[in-house]
């Protein structure tokens, strides 16, 4: 959860993906391998080297008008092939807020 | 209330339009995010963990009924249905469009609203007193200096790329309000020995990495001098102050590095060039905006209203009113504070239903005007005592009437990792699991005024610094952990809080606050004597041993 | 790299003598400050207008004995966000009375015309041709101005003054 704002060399731990917030309204996309972006993590591209994941992030970060502030993230890859937010700050991008609105 | 005028007005829909034309640039891609970041941070507009943030201005805290519709109008029509009152007087809405934030803008430009330097490199909301015009002993309305400042400030030419944001804050009483010791510079308006009205002007405090109390750079500043003076600091700022470091750009850093007396001297040696120039105010423009301040017509009424004695055999609305209802200068008049930290709830969140209905309270009951402070929470500044017992059976009806003011559940708390994509760690629910844990008012009352903090990281928008209780969000291996002091203080006795020992998992907050709060109240020298003095008194050792002794 | 100079987009008279270059016999120059102040009278004897470019961390008092014999300025914003250039500008326009060209160079874009005149910069190295030729459009997006500065704009605050001796005069 440090913020990967300050990512500076690119070193990646496991399994990961790109994301990003889509330019005209905010919303959180990843990176699909497919040249395009999807708000779905299930379309993700799975990098596992750090390689793949420079090459992925200089990609995405070229598309300068359709997404900002793309940065590589963590993913948990489940046997079932399920992709799932690899640390608590994806997992709130992904699902949404923690917390309930009204007073409980 | 400021009344804008047309100057004002055309400032701002010139504004919008410039955005207009600024989003349009970005969107089409002939302007690039690095070109456009500090452009949309220039008019409030972060990127958040889901979101765009749009962050609106709310000078010095004063809102009409008008436009407190206006922001639940945006709240609803391009946003979830709810905004976040800050800890500078502002609000924040978390789910903005930036395609749609021009629209959003024109809106507001409507009522007089504008997001005009919110974000970014320049000057941002210059903040008061929430009580300001109504609390007993102000030397005068510091609003009427909030609007001077606020204009000049206001794209300033060569402000507006400063090495870092810029905060002031203005208190006109005894007791500070307004935090001014935390801020880059902080104004105290008072009247000096020989009766003239000045500022006392202090620099270069401020919160985040690098915690700093303000010093005092000149004991009187006086109304004439006061808009050169402040020119002269920017200018030396501006020039001088680090532009290699985000982490040391702040003026707090190069007061520091300079030392108070020195950089004293170069403001000085620039303000002896500009002092007797076109910044020099005369009385006569002082006058010409405090006259387009207005001021309720105040009916003379007394002191103790029947209806006030008919409602007193209430329990709940007595113990309401002597919580959040406070002493207006104007007899038979109240100052009433709304809480916006119900139990469980996210603190300082506000519907879009909630905010109308203040708005239709406000013009039945406060001549159309809301205050917004810096513990987030809203206040209506001109309440006839004999409507108290009526406006608090619609408050409690709408879930604004907790009497939790300045006690343990009114938490001042940042958005977190939850929205805030320079968090740590989350604090919102934090906040809620204490306001359940303390739910009790009679408990929270036995345990008198205590204010806790929550930052959700080092950047410190929850004030962690200066919390009686201060709550800091880190990460450890992956893990949300919280650092805890204890002994901060906000007010004109401002200082830092003291680390009481490691940090301790989320999990475990709640009961660590739970220990703290109990040593507190085993330990105090008489009811009487608050948390923070109990700490002054003795320390942070008993508190430490307390907590840490099965940890 | 258009120069605007007077509202719109201009030939560029001067030319920049890089570091180590020999200076043109004639002709208008700037050279950098460095440059300049190693021998400054032999540079204010060119056969030409004078230039000199001055870096925005360096303060201006060393220029400032020069001033009247120099034909331009020019100041260096390094990234637009790099706001030191201001504060030069204004000081050589208000206190020192500079009355040469004063020319904004670097990262100079559209969204920052507005402040740069009324810093007084009356030249500009605009980085994209786009911004260029919006130039007096751009210009003319603001009407109200709160601060005094040397631009002689009339502020908010005295248009209001006006209007009040106005109206009591009236009565």
């Amino acid at each position: 959860m440090t913020s990967p704002l300050e990512q500076k060399k690119i070193k990646i731990a496991g399994p990961s993906m790109v994301t990003a917030n889509r330019t005209w309204d905010g919303v959180v996309i990843y990176r699909t391998d497919q040249q395009s972006w999807s708000a779905d993590l299930s379309d993700a591209a799975i990098v596992r080297t750090s390689d793949e994941a420079r090459a992925l992030l200089t990609e995405a970060v070229a598309d300068d008008v359709g997404a900002i502030g793309a940065y590589i993230a963590p993913v948990e890859v489940r046997d079932s092939g399920a992709i799932k937010p690899g640390n608590l700050r994806e997992r709130i991008r992904s699902n949404g807020l923690t917390i309930d609105l009204l007073p409980a | 209330m400021y009344a804008y005028d047309e100057l004002d007005r055309t400032l701002i829909n010139e504004r919008v339009s410039e955005f207009r034309d600024q989003v349009k640039r970005r969107l089409s891609g002939e302007l690039t995010e690095d070109e456009f970041k500090m452009l949309r941070l220039q008019n409030g507009v972060y990127l958040q963990l889901h979101a765009y943030m749009f962050r609106v201005a709310i000078p010095y805290g004063t809102l009409s009924s008008k436009q407190l519709r206006a922001l639940a109008h945006v709240a609803r029509r391009y946003d979830r249905g709810y905004g976040h009152f800050t800890t500078r007087q502002n609000i924040q809405f978390n789910w903005i469009k930036l395609a749609e934030l021009p629209d959003a803008l024109a809106d507001l430009a409507e009522v007089g609203i504008h997001a005009m330097q919110t974000s970014g490199n320049n000057m941002r909301n210059v903040t008061s007193d929430q009580w300001a015009g109504v609390a007993p002993g102000e030397i005068e309305d510091p609003r009427i200096w909030s609007e001077i400042l606020r204009q000049h400030t206001t794209l300033h030419p060569e402000f507006s790329f400063l090495p870092r944001k810029f905060k002031i804050a203005i208190t006109a009483s005894d007791h500070d309000r307004a935090a001014i010791k935390i801020h880059d510079i902080g104004l105290r308006l008072y009247r000096n020995a020989e009766g003239e009205t000045g500022f006392e002007v202090l620099v270069g405090g401020g919160l985040g990495r690098t915690p700093f109390i303000a010093k005092t750079i000149k004991p009187f500043v006086s109304r004439r001098d006061i808009l050169s003076y402040v020119e002269a600091i920017l200018r030396v700022y501006n020039q001088y102050g680090r532009r290699d470091n985000i982490y040391k750009a702040r003026i707090k850093i190069l007061v520091h590095e300079l030392g108070i007396e020195k950089f004293a001297k170069e403001v000085e040696e620039e303000w002896e060039q500009i002092r007797d120039s076109a910044l020099t105010l005369e009385d006569s423009v002082i006058e010409e905006i405090r006259s387009r301040f207005s001021y309720p017509a105040y009916d003379k009424l007394p002191h103790m209203p029947d209806e006030l004695k008919k409602a007193a055999h209430d329990p709940h609305f007595e113990a309401w009113r002597r919580n959040s209802v406070f002493t207006h200068n104007v007899q038979g008049y109240s100052i009433v504070t709304l809480s916006l930290k119900p139990v469980g709830g996210p603190p300082g969140d506000a519907t879009a239903d909630q905010m109308d209905a203040v708005a239709d309270l406000a013009d039945k009951y406060s001549f159309g005007e809301i205050r917004v402070g810096h513990e987030q929470n809203l206040v209506l500044p001109h309440v006839a005592k004999r409507d108290l017992p009526a406006l608090w059976k619609a408050l409690d009806r709408i879930g604004l009437a907790t009497p939790n003011i300045n006690l343990v559940s009114d938490i001042i708390a940042c958005p977190g990792l939850d929205y805030c994509s320079l968090a740590n760690a989350r604090s919102i629910p934090i906040a809620q699991e204490l306001t359940r844990r303390f739910a009790n008012h009679d408990t929270a009352n036995m345990i008198g005024r205590l204010h806790i903090n929550i930052s959700g990281c080092i950047n410190a928008c929850g004030h962690h610094h200066v919390g009686h209780i201060g709550i800091l969000g880190v990460e450890k291996n992956g893990e949300e952990f919280y650092q805890i002091t204890i002994g901060g203080r906000a007010d004109e006795n401002a200082q830092m809080g003291t680390l009481i020992g490691p940090a301790v998992p989320y999990v475990d907050v709640a009961d660590v606050i739970e220990d703290i709060v109990e040593a507190y109240l085993a330990l105090r020298a008489r009811p009487d004597e608050l948390f923070v003095d109990t700490v002054k008194r003795l320390g942070v050792e008993p508190f430490r041993e307390r907590v840490y002794a099965t940890r | 790299m258009p120069l605007v100079k007077d509202g719109k987009i201009a030939a560029d008279l001067f030319v920049h003598v890089p570091d180590g270059a020999e200076l043109p016999g004639d002709g208008a120059i700037l050279v950098p400050a460095a440059r300049f102040l190693e021998d400054p009278q032999a540079l204010l004897a060119h056969a030409g207008k004078l230039g000199v470019i001055w870096p925005n961390n360096r303060d201006i008092d060393d220029l400032v004995p020069y001033l009247d014999r120099l034909a331009a300025i020019a100041l260096v914003f390094p990234s637009f966000r790099d706001g030191r250039a201001y504060s030069q500008a204004r000081l050589l326009r208000e206190r020192y009375a500079f009355e040469g060209e004063l020319r904004a160079t670097g990262q100079v874009l559209r969204d920052q015309f507005v402040f740069m005149l009324r810093a007084g910069f009356d030249a500009f190295e605009v980085k994209k041709d786009s911004d260029a030729a919006a130039f007096a459009a751009t210009t003319k997006r603001y009407s109200v101005f709160y601060q005094p500065t040397g631009d002689g704009r009339v502020t908010a605050l005295n248009r209001r003054m006006q209007l009040r001796h106005s109206e009591s005069a009236g009565q």
